[in-house]
């Protein structure tokens, strides 16, 4: 693959003196390497620039853009550009850690911005590069490719006259066959190694080793396929996120998602009706050692059905890497929680609030955050009508230590049930879940909100399930059991099964391409005055790391079944051979 | 396959323990013991010179005699045609051939540009006490190797699971793929005992650092990890990995030598003293530069399967098989800039030092993605364990 590019200094003086030979021109087209023709183009482009006017310029550009130095430059432009996504947060991936970056950043952030830093794999400048790049190998694949298929229809090309100024050479006389005979052997040697043989004059030509420029195309007409199928997912697919507590269900439509995220082709209308109940959530986690607390096992039980009649179900077990699969779509799971249940009572003692609320989890552990809205309903004891908040720190088993309670908090030490406790501070007021802002369902907006106190003091409790509290404005808080919820991503992903086939067909492309060798043998038997016969072989390969000094030793090897040397014919001295004193022809 | 509710055997995870600091034991005794080649080979110029000079005749013993097809005992009695071939590096081989009348030999002659380097005689410059110093070297690494296999075989055993869960693991591993790849070419007969000294020397380092930096205690998986692909996908990163540091020995050897070859071309008086010393028992830079590129290519397309592996596990566990997770984007880098280099290797005004720094910038991508990703970007490849 590599020695495109020789300069004159290394061919032999004989060479140099003459213009490059048939078997030269020959071996450059046997090379499956892309060749770099900047110099070329320096040369020919930059005197000709001046004169060519505007569809001159329009080729200079073109042959610019599809030389190799281009590729390389544009490769290596591709890497460099990808690198930032890793390092700024992406929208596509965490719209909240792009928003903590902005607030936190208020000179960058707007730079970012401009920059296109927050979407890197879809700002322009990215776009920009592997278009280019992808336009540059369309530029030099199709050519080749026709190129080859014209190598492939014609017979290889006709042997040089002379081969001893191939790469590697052999010769011999000998008394044994003809040349008719000799050739004849060599023919059928050549095909039982599987080369492509033809017949030129005194000579035979054969060729091996095509499957390393079918790989080669191969695997860049898959990097177009794998493109291809990249762009029709990003077009046709979509996904949405759903928190589903133990016991709720969710059927597929835009309204029931937390965060749905459509694309182009891919709406709320084109989701397939179907729906899943979240019957049980299970998790276990190492219980001692030194990695306590690492989850072993996540799996949702859910029942689902198809279509619209949630009465014929099927269960199914959701885990981490096993989806479930229903009618083209796939649903995840993603995370998971708890949901304590709160039942609030009014003064008049009126249940208007029972239900599990969905907490966030802050650590390893599921200390989560939780905020409990208590929107209508309340009539507190003077009469008047208001909204209810509860926020809380909800710990699966409380940490017990006031030390650390003191540093760090109300917080968890194991992320299973063992001692459930909810530390929670009540507020009366506005919720504001009127105003239209959307709020998040974890965080309560105290703005317009009033703590309840009890002597002066912040009302805060700490409950365990079945505790309860008298709220200073009559009604009741009562913590009554914990819910586990599930985080479902329902995705669609059109064309992934294309963009599988191309990848495997550009891995099998590259092994093509990386480990055959393409080369050519030529076998030239005449009869010399004395009425031996001179056997010549040559052969060339342009790839690297080709063993065709060996193949030839081993064609050389088996020719004297037919044709042996004879031992006065040859000279035992390498030098005087490579130096060019064939026998005479 | 993934019993989640499998207790940990302590008795496999602390022989596996045991075991690891047993290969890094050896495998520093091996470095020294290559050291010692290196030096005390320095110091036998005569011998070396003379084994130089001979290798540049061709007149050296061929290194291998193939006999072809027939037996030995019927070509002594036959006539034989002996077709004798120069190898890379100088060597020749013989293969024959009995032939029904008389015998003469063919020599296949290679030419010009394509003619083969000429390697340096080696680390140990032809002195037999240091030659027999890097044969014991050799046989340390063998031992350090087997022992390090051994330590990451019982943490599977130990924790019923593929041992290559946590970047401890992961770097273990990995130095055990480096060193069976550099004992199977020796094994191969290939002449590659010029790797020992930098490829002990990284095991050394990446051993240590994950048995200080690293070092998680053998447990279950987390069920993120619950998955065949773990099989497939990290085992495939980890090869890679192994691999890439013996084709990146390579292509800094390739770069130094060739400094070195050209500064010689230049003024061979200005190339003396014992780091010209050193340098002229490598093989030759063209020699290295192969080394590299075989290497580098072989595992290019299992870095390819590497990457697909894992998007397909990808959609099977997150969604979709590629979101530009800080993981995902490092492997597609260092793939970019694998691609990077095959091309400019084969593009003139590329190839030679300018591709070797390719190397080097891909090889630290690489590292970059296993352990600067790990352990200081949020993404969700986070299994790190440190």
């Amino acid at each position: 693959m590599t020695t495109d590019g020789r300069t004159a200094e290394e061919r032999t003086p004989e060479e140099q003196t003459g213009e490059k030979t048939a078997d030269e021109r020959a071996a450059e087209r046997l090379s499956s390497a892309p060749v770099d023709d900047s110099e070329l183009d320096a040369g020919s482009g930059a005197g000709g620039a001046a004169g060519i006017g505007f569809v001159g310029w329009i080729r200079w550009g073109w042959r610019q853009l599809t030389s190799m130095r281009t590729a390389l430059i544009l490769l290596f432009l591709l890497s460099l550009a990808a690198v930032p996504g890793s390092l700024v947060p992406q929208v596509s991936a965490s719209p909240t850690n792009v928003a903590a970056f902005v607030t936190k950043h208020h000179t960058l952030a707007p730079i970012y911005q401009k920059l296109g830093l927050f979407h890197v794999y879809s700002s322009f400048w990215f776009s920009a590069i592997y278009i280019l790049l992808f336009v540059s190998l369309a530029g030099c694949i199709v050519p080749r490719t026709w190129q080859f298929v014209g190598v492939l229809r014609s017979a290889p090309p006709a042997a040089p006259r002379h081969l001893v100024r191939l790469p590697v050479y052999a010769t011999w006389r000998s008394r044994g066959a003809d040349s008719e005979q000799t050739l004849a052997a060599a023919e059928t040697l050549l095909r039982r190694r599987r080369f492509r043989v033809a017949r030129s004059g005194d000579a035979i030509t054969s060729e091996k080793g095509y499957l390393r420029e079918v790989g080669n195309l191969l695997f860049h007409i898959s990097l177009f396929g794998m493109l291809i199928a990249f762009a029709f997912s990003k077009l046709f697919g979509g996904m949405g996120t759903v928190v589903v507590i133990e016991g709720k269900a969710f059927s597929n439509n835009v309204s029931q998602y937390d965060d749905f995220m459509p694309s182009t082709f891919y709406t709320g209308d084109d989701l397939t009706p179907f729906g899943f109940k979240l019957d049980k959530f299970e998790a276990s986690y190492q219980a001692s050692g030194p990695q306590m607390g690492n989850p072993t096992m996540f799996q949702a039980n859910v029942s689902y059905w198809l279509g619209t009649d949630p009465t014929k179900t099927k269960n199914a077990v959701v885990q981490e890497n096993h989806p479930l699969e229903v009618d083209g779509s796939n649903v995840y799971l993603t995370a998971h929680g708890y949901a304590p249940v709160f039942q609030v009572t009014d003064a008049k003692g009126d249940v208007i609030y029972n239900g599990p609320t969905p907490c966030l989890p802050q650590d390893s552990n599921l200390s989560s955050t939780c905020a409990i809205k208590v929107n209508d309903g309340y009539v507190d004891n003077q009469g008047n009508a208001t909204q209810i908040g509860l926020s809380g720190i909800f710990t699966p088993t409380a940490a017990t230590d006031p030390a650390s309670i003191r540093t760090m908090g109300p917080h968890s030490v194991f992320p299973d049930l063992a001692d459930p406790e909810i530390y929670v501070n009540a507020y009366h007021g506005d919720l504001g879940d009127n105003s239209g802002a959307p709020q998040s369902i974890y965080e309560l907006d105290t703005k317009h909100m009033t703590q309840y106190k009890l002597d002066g003091q912040p009302l805060t409790f700490a409950l365990k399930p079945g505790q309860g509290f008298k709220l200073p404005s009559g009604g009741t808080v009562t913590f009554t059991s914990v819910q586990q919820w599930a985080n479902f991503t329902v995705a669609t992903n059109p064309g992934s099964s294309w963009a599988l086939l191309s990848s495997m067909a550009a891995v099998l492309g590259l092994i093509g391409s990386l480990f055959v060798q393409r080369r050519r043998i030529w076998v030239r038997a005449v009869t010399a005055e004395d009425g031996t016969t001179v056997v010549e072989l040559a052969g060339l390969a342009r790839s690297e790391s080709a063993r065709i000094a060996e193949e030839l030793a081993a064609l050389a090897l088996d020719l004297q079944d037919t044709a042996p040397a004879d031992e006065t014919a040859v000279t035992d001295e390498p030098d005087t051979v490579a130096a060019g004193t064939t026998p005479k022809e | 396959m993934f019993l989640a509710d499998a207790a940990i055997d302590t008795r496999f995870a602390s022989i596996s323990n045991d075991l690891i600091y047993s290969a890094m034991a050896v495998f520093l005794l091996a470095f020294l013991a290559y050291a010692c080649e290196w030096t005390f080979g320095g110091r036998s110029r005569i011998a070396r010179q003379s084994a130089a000079l001979a290798g540049k005749a061709g007149s050296s013993v061929a290194d291998t005699v193939a006999e072809a097809e027939r037996t030995a005992a019927d070509a002594g009695k036959a006539p034989t045609v002996a077709v004798t071939v120069t190898r890379a590096g100088g060597g020749t081989t013989t293969l024959t051939r009995t032939v029904a009348a008389k015998a003469g030999s063919v020599d296949v002659v290679t030419r010009g540009d394509a003619a083969p380097p000429v390697d340096g005689v080696g680390a140990s410059g032809g002195d037999e006490r240091a030659d027999r110093l890097g044969r014991i070297a050799v046989s340390l690494t063998t031992l350090a190797v087997l022992l390090d296999l051994g330590a990451v075989i019982a943490r599977g055993i130990s924790a019923h699971r593929p041992p290559w869960g946590n970047l401890y693991e992961f770097t273990c591993a990995m130095t055990v793929v480096a060193g069976l790849l550099f004992v199977g070419l020796l094994a191969a007969r290939k002449n590659v005992r010029w790797m020992g000294l930098p490829l002990t020397f990284g095991a050394l380092v990446g051993l240590g650092i994950a048995v200080t930096e690293f070092y998680t205690a053998s447990e279950q998986l987390v069920p993120a990890l619950h998955s065949y692909w773990l099989w497939i996908h990290v085992s495939g990163a980890m090869i890679c990995g192994g691999a890439l540091y013996a084709g990146g020995i390579a292509a800094v050897l390739f770069f130094v030598k060739d400094v070195h070859e050209s500064r010689k071309a230049q003024d061979p008086a200005k190339a003396v003293g014992w780091w010209a010393d050193v340098m002229d028992r490598l093989p030759a830079a063209a020699t290295l530069d192969k080394w590299s590129y075989r290497i580098n290519a072989f595992v290019f397309p299992l870095w390819t399967f590497t990457i697909i592996a894992g998007a397909i596990w990808a959609e099977a566990a997150w969604g979709h098989y590629w979101e530009w997770d800080p993981t995902e984007t490092w492997a597609f880098i260092t793939w970019v800039a694998y691609a990077c280099y095959l091309h400019a290797r084969a593009t003139a005004g590329w190839k030679g030092r300018k591709a070797a720094v390719l190397v080097f910038i891909a090889f630290a991508c690489y590292l970059f993605n296993a352990y600067g990703v790990s352990i200081f970007i949020n993404g969700k490849h986070s299994y790190a364990g440190v």
